[in-house]
């Protein structure tokens, strides 16, 4: 077995490669804040909500957490034209990346909502706080500050899971790579590249995400700032 | 002038009735205690009259309103009732005194700044003037009760509510948190005390009642009330109370 690596042919593909990397970011960041977005208010609805909205996000969260999400990039591409609805490639994921991490941000914020105490609310609204103001000033704040570990593991996750949209042609990190492979049979080299350049990036999501939550959670950052 | 009338209440959770037939009125600027056994249905009573529980059958008027459980009009109602539980229940995330301007600010709609000054001075009140910026796990148990005894009087209140806001707290500490009460009961603010401090009930107390089984079993003037309880059940529960 010998193997002579050569990873001169991947110079060709420097522009390509970073156009690939930005899409990859643009849309992880995009199904991040959107899902995360779309997780809260699903979750708010789930434990606050009138019966219908309550079941239908039930059944949008189950769907999303129990079906793959290649099997939904499929759906929304090949599926919706059948029934008149015709998205771009670039569309469709993005839509698929955003309702699919929406469904996972909603069970980890309805988690961290369930658990804050009813003594909470119970004082809050002896205080004469609406239910709105309840949840937005005194159950919100403490339960997504809870749930920000999952919130940002699910976060990286769904940043790695975004190579699935090379699966329609969209020239994500994943979409290049697959390109220049197949033009150059070098296929070692341009994946170990592309697995290097999925680890920083996850490394550089962790760091970017607990300085957000550091940012946002004052307790927080005056915790780890006591910590330092 | 009542300020709280309590016309023949009842309280059922599930098939235990736990309130069975409660009147009684409390004058502006009285102090009223409720003493009984765990389970006598004080506590109940305490929460029906800010809403927490709902009655089943009876009549509440507090502080000029009318028991409604229309939540535009519960909330009237409890911006001139506060109460303060016995877990303290402060808002972790915010500090002492942001915990004390959520509501003026919210509620109210004061300016920040107003409620600054006006947290601020609450805080002064119960002694804690310098804690404006602490967290409420930075604080000892007698410190957050003190906060959210602030809390509550920050809303200015007609009436306060205090659900046996010293049983979670150790002798010392209580002592401070009793302070506080006394000294908004010198102010002439109108408050029940649900409490099992028969001392401080006696002392601070105008008039204290002794509940059983969902009923007002005896009241009276405290002093009277604990010199000579007339009936049987109050005797021996004072006795083992006060471990005489």
């Amino acid at each position: 077995m010998e193997y002579n690596f050569q990873f001169g042919v991947l110079a060709n593909y420097l522009p390509e490669f970073f156009g690939g990397l930005g899409l990859t970011l643009f849309l992880s960041f995009a199904g991040i804040f959107g899902g995360l977005g779309l997780g809260i208010a699903c979750a708010i609805i789930s434990v606050r909500g009138p019966l219908f909205p309550r079941a239908v996000v039930r059944i949008y969260v189950e769907i999303m957490r129990n079906t793959p999400m290649l099997v939904q990039i499929f759906v929304i591409f090949f599926g919706l034209p059948s029934l008149g609805v015709r998205l771009s490639p670039f569309t469709s994921v993005l839509v698929a990346i955003v309702l699919n991490n929406g469904g996972y941000i909603a069970e980890i914020v309805r988690a961290g909502i369930e658990s804050i105490h009813p003594s909470q609310i119970e004082a809050a609204e002896s205080l004469g706080l609406t239910r709105g103001q309840t949840m937005r000033f005194v159950i919100l704040p403490p339960a997504l500050e809870r749930v920000m570990t999952p919130i940002i593991s699910q976060s990286v996750l769904l940043m790695l899971a975004t190579s699935l949209v090379s699966a329609v042609g969209v020239e994500d990190l994943t979409g290049v790579a697959m390109i220049a492979s197949s033009e150059t049979f070098r296929t070692m080299e341009i994946y170990l590249v592309i697995a290097v350049i999925y680890i920083c990036l996850n490394f550089i999501f962790r760091i970017l995400l607990n300085a957000v939550g550091l940012i946002v959670f004052k307790r927080s950052r005056q915790r780890f700032l006591g910590r330092v | 002038m009542s300020v709280i009338q309590v016309e023949n209440i009842r309280k059922r959770f599930g098939s235990l009735e736990v309130l069975k037939g409660v009147s009684m009125s409390v004058e502006a600027g009285e102090v009223v205690a409720l003493i009984g056994r765990s389970g006598s249905g004080k506590s109940t009573l305490l929460r029906c009259l800010n809403g927490l529980e709902m009655i089943d059958e009876g009549a509440i008027a507090i502080a000029g309103h009318r028991m409604s459980y229309n939540a535009a009009e519960l909330r009237a109602l409890r911006r001139d009732v506060g109460i303060v539980f016995q877990g303290y229940n402060l808002f972790p995330h915010l500090t002492a005194g942001e915990n004390i301007m959520l509501a003026p600010v919210q509620v109210k709609r004061l300016s920040k700044s107003e409620a600054r000054i006006e947290a601020q001075r609450c805080l002064d009140l119960v002694g804690l003037g310098d804690r404006f910026d602490s967290y409420p796990d930075m604080l000892s148990g007698g410190q957050q009760q003190r906060v959210a005894i602030a809390r509550s009087l920050a809303m200015q209140p007609v009436v306060m509510l205090f659900d046996e806001v010293t049983s979670a707290l150790d002798p010392e500490l209580t002592e401070e948190v009793l302070a506080a009460i006394e000294d908004l009961a010198a102010q002439g603010m109108t408050m029940i005390l649900v409490t099992h401090e028969m001392r401080f009930a006696r002392r601070v107390a105008d008039r204290t009642i002794y509940m059983r089984d969902g009923i007002i079993h005896e009241q009276g003037p405290s002093d009277s009330l604990f010199a000579e309880p007339q009936t049987s059940e109050l005797r021996s529960f004072l006795k083992a109370e006060l471990g005489q």
